[in-house]
């Protein structure tokens, strides 16, 4: 049945010519661009929503009557949602290649510390420091990224949840690295306490104002609100303050060479974070229609959320003089953490609470 | 150097076990005594138990090992290029693959977003990690899929359709069988759909016959991308199985839970069939160009699959928890599938429909029709003279086979549940919902909405139980509307204005193409609304010709 069979004997693009033979992108979005990115193309519209292609609506509901996803789950509004492209461009490659480095690059830095003996040589408060401070630290990364992974299901967009998702997976990680980390030096670490940190999260007045930040953005039901208070208010705060004004500034000065490598890794999550949270608040800020009503919906999370940050690394202040070495003082990182909020606030155009 | 003292021994150091980093990380989690985190994913099911994580897995590990599997799949897709795997591909076969690969992507997120739904329901943090890892996978698969779909579209004779295709997915009325699915892994009780729908019926019952079926087929129409792609996918699948299974084994402990998971093991399992086998099966058994008569059948597959392995093997052992098991359902389900052509007739369906279809469909041969008559004896005398039928009018100037009346085909209603159309006639069910009649394919299908998907079962309470909502049925959406402009509205035409994205064949001709025009001047019509216009005889009397069934007129 010649008829029947193709006309042409390749299945290959250019065999032949006809209507759309060279329609070879996708064309249901606007590119942010001139041209698609490989991002947005594996990325655009794999969320559906009523308003663009869906055309049944959603075909489940909750029992209240809500479909999939509602613009409702969140006190922030946008006359496109559609419009926010993650600046990190990241999907399942870019997203292991980058996640894998990191693990082999830690997995390196440690084995070779190790291999050398330079556990063994940390100064010995620091150790405690370590093993207390830096073991607390593990659960408060680790409670950020389970928020995360819960807020991921409910933001309106493929690109919101998805940066999100890689958000979480970061943090999940770095915690997971503490965590091993830890327990690894603390082989070669005579009488290290590794159980020490759990405690220490759990019951040192020094990390329960850390804790409460924490709990308050886990609590919280609105999934851009968790975004926001993770990456525009606990991490400049707390986060930087903790690993950047602390570890990664005062561990060489107790001989530890190591430390700071692990940390390092979340510094640079971090800054790709951030950019992806400024974007999509700036966006949100900036919206022609709900501009001025997202800047009041964020002034509201920053008033409950800075109180809380700017506590909590008030009350991490005797962490700075448990060292041996102490080559940063504490009002130092603490104005450094302050300028930061302020920094991102203001590009977003926001005005902070008073303290 | 000597034997046996290699450099990896003289500097090896000591690690910490496997066991021990697992429990170390589990313990990352604590009670929150501040604030406690709301129950933002409702459930009527009572877990107390943790459930346990038997695999034991650490991120470390998991990252490196991803991105290994990524590189051989980025690897062989650059191999096919060069191999030019594209010259020798069947079109038949890539052509399924624009409905195919508009579908999956969804339900692959949905099932990253459900993580979140399980990973804050499950007390412990035992499976933490494992929630995290399918988190992590299930955007991989979104996203690698999408890329494999982007790969097609620029490699492939004919893009058009994939050049739309999450446009497409919301609004074909094919696609909507795919977001019943998806939508099934999100909506509604938490457990219902993101433990019982996704991991322990989806996941653990059917993802062989998705990836590990359809791949295989996809190397014997010369696709060698679709392989890579997919049992990369499919590798990932056992540890979310497990995460299921360890999850269900918490809910068993609860006897107040087994009334819930009989309910949602019967609803899942039948729907999952419904959607999965009228999807895959049709994929695999009618987008295919090789008739080998030693291969396995759908049918045979799914014996093997979902029978032996799923049945017989993971449902059945739940009994002696005291569970009751829907055996009559797995073999009726088992009967619709091979007595009954469940496949068959969904192909059938999908081709009578082609006008607002988004891909192309050829025609059966007698090739073809040799080997299903081999693999389902009965299927010439039903299905061989349609087929003819499909053919001769696949030329431009006859009146398509959706409003042609010489074929015979009576077009289906639709089930309100699976979303696939009543196609197996003489079990058609209507029943009244909230004062409108509504029609299901099959008598389980309406149970799953009156019963199953309902603020009570069985007495008991179940506030947090989905509804069926949504424009459910997709010929409503065009009521009266002209096929043109039908089409039109779809944005199923290629850029010329004209020219339609769905072809009857497989000629890549400009003048063999249908237009707008070769489709104008017919009627669309809801089976739905027509049904309850009727008055009461009328329906009566409508309904037991449908179930009579119908006869296709030979085609000479
Ligand atoms: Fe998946
Ligand atoms: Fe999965």
């Amino acid at each position: 049945m010649a008829t029947n069979m193709s006309s042409v004997k390749s299945g290959a693009a250019g065999a032949a010519t006809f209507a759309d033979s060279d329609s070879r992108k996708f064309r249901y979005f606007e590119p942010r661009g001139r041209r698609a990115t490989h991002y947005e193309d594996v990325t655009v519209d794999v969320q559906p929503d009523p308003e663009r292609y869906l055309m049944q609506d959603w075909i489940i509901s909750f029992p209240d009557g809500k479909g999939a996803y509602v613009k409702e789950w969140t006190a922030a509004k946008s006359s496109n949602w559609h419009a926010f492209r993650a600046p990190d461009q990241e999907w399942e490659r870019t997203h292991y290649q980058r996640q894998s480095t990191i693990e082999g690059m830690i997995q390196n830095v440690v084995q070779n510390a190790r291999r050398a003996g330079a556990p063994a040589r940390f100064d010995k408060a620091w150790v405690k420091v370590l093993q207390t401070h830096l073991g607390a630290w593990k659960h408060a990364e680790f409670g950020l990224g389970t928020s995360l992974m819960q807020a991921q299901r409910y933001g309106y967009t493929q690109m919101i949840n998805n940066a999100i998702l890689t958000n979480s997976s970061y943090k999940l990680r770095f915690a997971q690295d503490i965590t091993l980390y830890l327990a690894e030096i603390g082989i070669d670490i005579e009488g290290f306490d590794d159980s020490a940190g759990k405690t220490a999260w759990l019951e040192s007045p020094i990390w329960q104002p850390t804790r409460k930040a924490i709990e308050t953005i886990m609590g919280a039901t609105d999934p851009l609100e968790q975004y926001f208070a993770t990456n525009i208010v606990f991490e400049p705060l707390v986060g930087e303050l903790f690993r950047s004004g602390f570890i990664m500034q005062v561990a060489s000065s107790n001989r530890d060479f190591v430390t700071p490598a692990v940390v390092s890794a979340a510094e640079a999550d971090y800054e790709r974070n951030l950019a992806n949270t400024v974007d999509l608040f700036h966006l949100l800020c900036h919206d022609d229609e709900h501009g001025q009503a997202n800047q009041q919906v964020c002034e509201g999370w920053l008033a409950k959320h800075v109180p809380l940050g700017r506590d909590a690394g008030q009350h991490l202040q005797p962490i700075w003089s448990e060292p041996r070495a102490k080559p940063v003082p504490f009002t130092d990182a603490q104005a450094h953490a302050q300028d930061r909020l302020a920094a991102i606030a203001g590009e977003l155009g926001l005005n902070l609470p008073k303290e | 150097m000597a034997d046996g003292l290699t450099l990896n021994k003289i500097t090896a150091q000591r690690g910490i076990p496997v066991t021990e980093a697992a429990k170390k990380i589990a313990d990352l989690g604590w009670n929150p005594s501040f604030v406690q985190e709301a129950m933002t994913f409702p459930t009527d099911y009572k877990i107390t138990k943790a459930p346990k994580d038997p695999m034991k897995q650490v991120l470390r590990s998991y990252f490196p090992m991803q991105e290994e599997k990524d590189n051989r799949v980025y690897g062989a897709l650059d191999a096919a290029l060069r191999g030019d795997m594209f010259r020798n591909v069947e079109p038949r076969w890539v052509e399924w693959m624009k409905l195919f690969l508009a579908i999956i992507p969804f339900p692959e997120i949905s099932a990253a977003r459900s993580m979140a739904m399980v990973g804050r329901l499950a007390p412990g943090e035992d499976l933490r990690t494992g929630f995290t890892m399918q988190m992590v996978d299930e955007f991989r698969h979104s996203t690698i899929q999408m890329n494999l779909k982007k790969w097609y579209m620029e490699n492939y004779i004919d893009p058009a359709g994939f050049d739309i295709t999450e446009e497409a997915f919301g609004k074909c009325y094919a696609t909507t069988i795919g977001r019943q699915f998806g939508e099934g892994f999100i909506t509604g009780d938490a457990i219902t759909s993101a433990n019982v729908y996704l991991t322990v019926v989806a996941e653990t019952a059917f993802t062989n016959t998705l990836f590990v079926a359809m791949p295989s087929e996809a190397a014997r129409n010369g696709d060698y991308a679709l392989p890579t792609v997919f049992l990369s996918v499919q590798s990932d699948e056992s540890r979310h199985i497990g995460n299921g299974h360890s999850m269900l084994m918490s809910m068993l402990k609860e006897p107040e839970n087994h009334l819930l998971l009989e309910r949602d093991l019967k609803y899942a399992f039948w729907q999952n069939h419904a959607i999965v086998d009228a999807a895959i099966g049709t994929f695999i058994e009618y987008g295919t160009t090789n008739r080998d008569k030693t291969k396995e059948s759908y049918a045979e597959m799914w014996h093997r699959w979902i029978f032996e392995d799923y049945y017989r093997t993971y449902m059945l052992p739940l009994e002696k928890y005291g569970i009751k098991i829907h055996h009559d359902d797995v073999h009726e389900a088992w009967k619709r599938i091979t007595q009954k052509f469940y496949v068959h007739t969904v192909a059938q369906f999908f081709a009578v429909g082609w006008p607002v279809n988004f891909w192309r469909i050829e025609a059966q041969t007698d090739k073809d029709f040799e080997w299903f008559e081999h693999k389902y004896p009965g299927w010439y005398a039903q299905f061989g003279e349609f087929w003819k039928w499909y053919e001769k009018l696949s030329h431009k100037g006859q009146t398509n086979i959706l409003f042609n009346g010489d074929v015979g085909y009576v077009y289906p209603h639709r089930c309100w549940s699976c979303l696939v159309p009543c196609l197996i006639r003489e079990d058609l069910t209507v029943e009244e919902i909230d004062g409108q009649l509504h029609t299901f394919a099959h008598p389980i299908d309406a149970w799953t909405v009156k019963t199953a998907f309902a603020g009570e079962y069985e007495g008991r309470p179940t506030p947090a139980m989905g509804r069926f909502s949504g424009r459910r049925e997709w010929e409503s959406c065009y009521h009266g509307w002209d096929l043109a402009d039908c089409i039109k509205d779809l944005g199923f035409v290629r850029t010329d204005g004209k020219t339609l994205i769905p072809q009857p064949h497989l000629r890549f001709d400009d003048r063999e193409m249908w237009t707008l025009d070769d489709v104008r001047g017919h009627t669309l019509q809801s089976p739905l609304i027509t049904l309850r216009e009727m008055t009461p005889e009328a329906r009566e009397k409508h309904i037991a010709e449908y179930k009579a069934g119908f006869a296709i007129n030979p085609c000479n």
